[in-house]
């Protein structure tokens, strides 16, 4: 039964995540007008970057597995980018 | 870790099978990611067009179960990350306990959703069901619900399809584990990963917007 506890990355990444959720949570009723919805997708960004990059383990991959990961992110970024351009600049 | 006798013939190598594999994932995850980001696209567009009601409705909704959700979540999600990383024969008894827990935390998850649900229904809030509300913001209201139970109970329905792989993964791992057990682990681990990460985006902008202001 060697080897069996979980290392510090995981750990760490586990408590930034809880920190970065009660941040969030306590600043959504700050009041900053538009900037509450950047700050909640900001947070909820580097939340997911945290879960992609350690508990997703792309920080230890590279070349084709990177590239196919990226993929869907640049497809949902083409989706959202053209599919939002029209209303959101529509006067 | 023991190797499997053989693998399939369009592999030069089990690295390359396992390889193989977490691509064929992150494939699956990207066409996911569209299904998810074409809900949001519409959650964008609508909350553009009702700002107002947009935030009303996120008012409404329970932002102390959704909270907790997401801290249930996020420790599911860790619990699976260390069962991947401690993988092998030595293990297995941890392994399936760590999977069992994030299974639990998955179903604690669910409950806590149709919680949620049932106090909405009695708040006349479920659109076609039973949506009363008053006001000038009352349609703007109506499609901000409709986007939430789509896009909840879209999510449930992985979260279910989850904790049925973590499980039999839980099973499979516990007699003697080889490579395949632990790809297959992977892969599994990037789904819930993934899920995880929707839930992420959805607690933003289901449960956060519009506190500040009443």
């Amino acid at each position: 039964m060697t080897q069996w506890r979980p290392p510090l990355s995981l750990i760490g990444t586990w408590l930034a995540l809880l920190g970065l959720l009660a941040l969030t949570v306590t600043i959504a009723y700050v009041p900053l007008g538009a900037g509450n919805a950047v700050v909640a997708l900001s947070i909820g960004t580097v939340k997911a970057g945290l879960v992609a990059a350690i508990f997703m383990e792309l920080r230890h991959r590279s070349g084709l597995t990177l590239v196919f990961a990226g993929a869907g992110l640049f497809w949902l970024g083409i989706l959202l980018w053209l599919g939002l351009m029209d209303f959101m600049t529509r006067t | 870790m023991p190797e499997p006798p053989a693998f399939a013939s369009q592999y030069v190598s089990i690295p390359h099978r396992d390889h193989t594999a977490e691509l064929g994932m992150w494939v699956f995850i990207a066409t996911e990611a569209l299904l998810f980001g074409g809900l949001i696209l519409a959650y964008f567009v609508y909350r553009h067009l009702f700002p107002h009601a947009f935030a009303e409705g996120s008012r409404h909704t329970d932002i102390l179960i959704g909270t907790i959700n997401t801290a249930v979540l996020l420790t599911s999600s860790f619990l699976v990350a260390w069962a991947v990383e401690i993988f092998s024969p030595a293990t297995t008894r941890i392994v399936a306990w760590l999977l069992v827990g994030a299974s639990c935390l998955g179903l604690a998850f669910i409950a806590l959703k149709g919680i949620e649900y049932s106090r909405e229904y009695d708040e006349h809030l479920v659109p076609g069901i039973d949506f009363q509300f008053g006001g000038s913001l009352a349609n703007g209201v109506q499609l901000f619900f409709i986007f939430y139970f789509v896009a909840t109970a879209i999510h449930a329905v992985h979260m279910l399809i989850g904790i049925g792989l973590l499980l039999t993964l839980a099973t499979i791992s516990r007699s003697s584990p080889t490579t395949r057990h632990h790809t297959a682990l992977h892969s599994a681990a990037l789904y819930w990963h993934f899920v995880d990460v929707v839930w992420i985006f959805l607690f933003a902008l289901i449960y956060l917007p519009g506190r500040a202001s009443s």
